[in-house]
């Protein structure tokens, strides 16, 4: 296990500076909920770009897409990073420009939504607005405390705060704790310090951090392996088929091939969270002008298309290193017998490659599934790799990359809950006539509340192991119906209030329903499904949980749609600059290749060229 | 007001990677440091990418903010 050398503190402290130093030197700079809430919507588009896929990549992400690498190989999962980068366009071309609302930074935000839920009261109506604000605020709290709790989880069993822990004279049991309140403490001291702005600065601050603590161990293992074609050729052949066997296994219920599955499920995710989470949007809506607001998801996609390898790969490296064993070596010199004993894990002997086994927490030894096999921790997989490769010092930068996704992931879902609990539930139903002040405090309350919120919900997935797993299941029964509505809502002037509203609550059902109704093979019922009764198997529960939202987002849309049929729907006067076809276009005098359409042309055509090289 | 993120990025990435790369060229006999990374001095390497990064970016911040400052007299 790593033993961290001062000069690792240095790196990590001054991260930790930084991130703070944004939050104290914005504070003058917040002296309206506007500029708290939105960052005063004066922000450069390269910015907001950074920002957005900073936030996009949270603790999750990157542990997620590592395990993923590592577990189900690299042309598969690429497919799915890269998924998203249709999604990116679609709210580059055609969702951000309505989100935005017609005026521009320096104007009256009279027209121009402050969230999501109130551009859905702005569009619909106000029951839309409600129903949607309550459950994207109870979603970002419980993500927060996911992403908080899953890095903690991490750097528990990298051992990095026990000597913090040992020297305040900590129990073992609050070495968790530590890991979740430390980083948690620094996120809330810069979100109330400096706001959304603060938090956009420290985002695009974090994703530097993380290119550079996780590029060179990316490069490092490359070397290691022999380049590209040596890291292939070392990975074990039968390894990498999981996936592609599993998904031809007849998995999908209407008889769907693999790739269609996939290709309209990763839509489905990629539009759920670019289109319609406003964890994301906020970055955007707080761009300058509507300009900057359409440019910022294209630079993130643009950068998105090559952020696969720096995620990915990591977790390839973590498979196509020999697994440590336990060895004796016994040399002789001078006649005398030295043995030399370098003692693992059982439960790191038990995995394959640098991805330790699951080890059950009272014995420590091994957890085997159904099949008798060890089940296998792939979250460990990247954070194994660093720990493998860095030299002190650069383990210092490696392990600030970590805290970096972590803390960018938890601050965009802490700013988002404040501003949709300040706009969308406080001065929408409790206080309608709240002062621009008041808003700026309830802001903060809000984000100190969400904190609090956020840490109860981590220690309830320390607790209760399988609460991690609820998270893909909460996307599913939020954001996935939220972007059929808000797709419905922006391209079709028809769409009604009681339409989305509709809407909204039966893809939340069938959710539900389709979660507890299907039940991967070999798991048990509960939160990874099949709580109802178990109809169908699906291979795996990556296709459980594409299928679940997919399946959302379909009844989501077809309710939507057949509902505003049949209601009246609202005057166009009143639509103006809600919908796209009503919205002012921007000036079309720009030479083409500067137009926004050609940039997400050459985008489209960049990931298709990496999906190409990673098949 | 809001100052260029590039600033407070060059600072955190020039002082960075002074420390990697101070650190580096200290370490850099230690062969024990380093077998970790096939003997490599990635301390002193990656130290010298992080600083120039972080120069480049602290010019373009600070470029960029007296652009603006004048703009506003």
């Amino acid at each position: 296990m790593p033993n961290l050398a001062p000069a690792d503190w240095l790196i990590l402290l001054i991260n930790g500076f930084f991130m703070l130093t944004a939050g104290f030197s914005l504070k003058q700079a917040m002296t309206g909920s506007r500029e708290y809430m939105q960052a005063g919507r004066k922000l450069p588009a390269w910015l907001c770009g950074v920002a957005m896929l900073g936030a996009s990549l949270g603790s999750q992400e990157v542990l997620g897409m590592g395990a993923a690498g590592a577990q189900y190989g690299l042309a598969s999962v690429g497919f799915f990073a890269l998924g998203s980068i249709p999604a990116m366009l679609l709210a580059a071309l055609v969702l951000v420009p309505v989100y935005y609302g017609g005026s521009s930074g320096t104007g009256t935000a009279g027209a121009a939504p402050r969230s999501i839920p109130e551009y859905l009261g702005l569009r619909f109506d106000q029951k839309t607005r409600a129903l949607n604000a309550c459950l994207f605020a109870a979603m970002a709290a419980f993500s927060a405390g996911i992403a908080l709790y899953a890095m903690a989880r991490v750097f528990a069993a990298l051992h990095i705060f026990d000597r913090v822990a040992n020297a305040a004279h900590l129990p073992p049991s609050g070495i968790p704790l530590l890991a979740i309140a430390l980083p948690a403490a620094v996120v809330l001291t810069y979100v109330l310090l400096g706001g959304l702005a603060a938090a956009m600065y420290n985002q695009a601050l974090q994703f530097c951090v993380m290119v550079a603590g996780l590029l060179p161990v990316v490069l490092l293992g490359l070397k290691k392996d022999g380049g590209w074609g040596g890291l292939k050729a070392a990975i074990p052949a039968n390894f990498l088929h999981e996936w592609s066997g599993a998904a031809h296994a007849g998995s999908s219920p209407m008889g769907i091939g693999a790739i269609g599955l996939a290709l309209g499920a990763g839509l489905v995710l990629g539009g759920g969270a670019w289109c319609a989470d406003f964890r994301l949007l906020q970055m955007a809506m707080a761009a300058k002008d509507v300009q900057s607001a359409r440019r910022a998801p294209l630079i993130a996609a643009a950068v998105r298309v090559f952020v696969p390898f720096l995620l990915i790969l990591p977790g390839l490296i973590a498979i196509a290193l020999p697994t440590p064993r336990t060895t004796v070596l016994i040399h002789n010199e001078n006649g005398t017998i030295y043995h030399d004993i370098a003692v693992v894990p059982p439960a790191v002997e038990a995995g394959q490659g640098l991805v330790p086994a699951k080890a059950d927490a009272s014995t420590g030894k091994p957890v085997k599934g159904a099949d008798g096999r060890a089940v296998l921790d792939y979250a460990m997989a990247t954070p194994n790799v660093l720990v493998q490769f860095l030299p002190i010092g650069m383990l210092g930068l490696g392990l600030a990359a970590l805290l970096a996704c972590l803390m960018g992931g938890v601050a965009a879902s802490l700013t988002a809950f404040s501003t949709v609990f300040a706009c969308d539930i406080y001065q929408a139903f409790l206080a309608k006539d709240a002062s621009d002040q008041r808003m700026l405090a309830v802001g903060r309350w809000a984000a100190a509340g969400g904190m609090m919120l956020a840490i109860g919900a981590a220690c309830a997935a320390m607790r209760f192991n399988s609460t991690m797993d609820a998270m893909m299941l909460v996307f599913a029964v939020v954001n996935a119906p939220l972007f059929a509505a808000l797709l419905l809502g922006a391209l079709w002037k028809r769409a009604t209030g009681h339409g989305a509203f509709a809407g909204l609550i039966a893809g939340a059902v069938a959710a539900l329903l389709h979660h507890g109704l299907a039940l991967p093979r070999g798991a048990q019922p509960g939160i990874h499904g099949g709580w109802i009764a178990v109809l169908h198997h699906p291979s795996s529960q990556m296709a459980l949980d594409l299928g679940t939202a997919a399946f959302a987002f379909c009844v989501s849309l077809i309710v939507t749609a057949a509902v505003s049929a049949f209601t009246s729907a609202r005057p166009e006067p009143e639509l103006m600059g809600l919908v796209h076809s009503l919205a002012e276009q921007p000036p079309a005098n720009a030479a083409w290749w500067k137009r926004p359409e050609a940039l997400a042309g050459a985008i489209l055509l960049a990931a298709i060229a990496v999906n190409l090289i990673l098949i | 007001m809001f100052y260029d993120a590039r600033i407070s990025m060059g600072m955190l990435f020039t002082l960075m990677g002074t420390v990697l790369t101070a650190f580096g060229v200290a370490t850099h006999a230690n062969t024990a440091v380093y077998a970790k990374c096939m003997g490599i001095d990635a301390n002193l390497w990656w130290g010298l990418v992080l600083l120039v990064f972080g120069v480049v970016a602290m010019f373009l911040g600070r470029r960029a903010q007296t652009k603006l400052e004048k703009e506003k007299k």
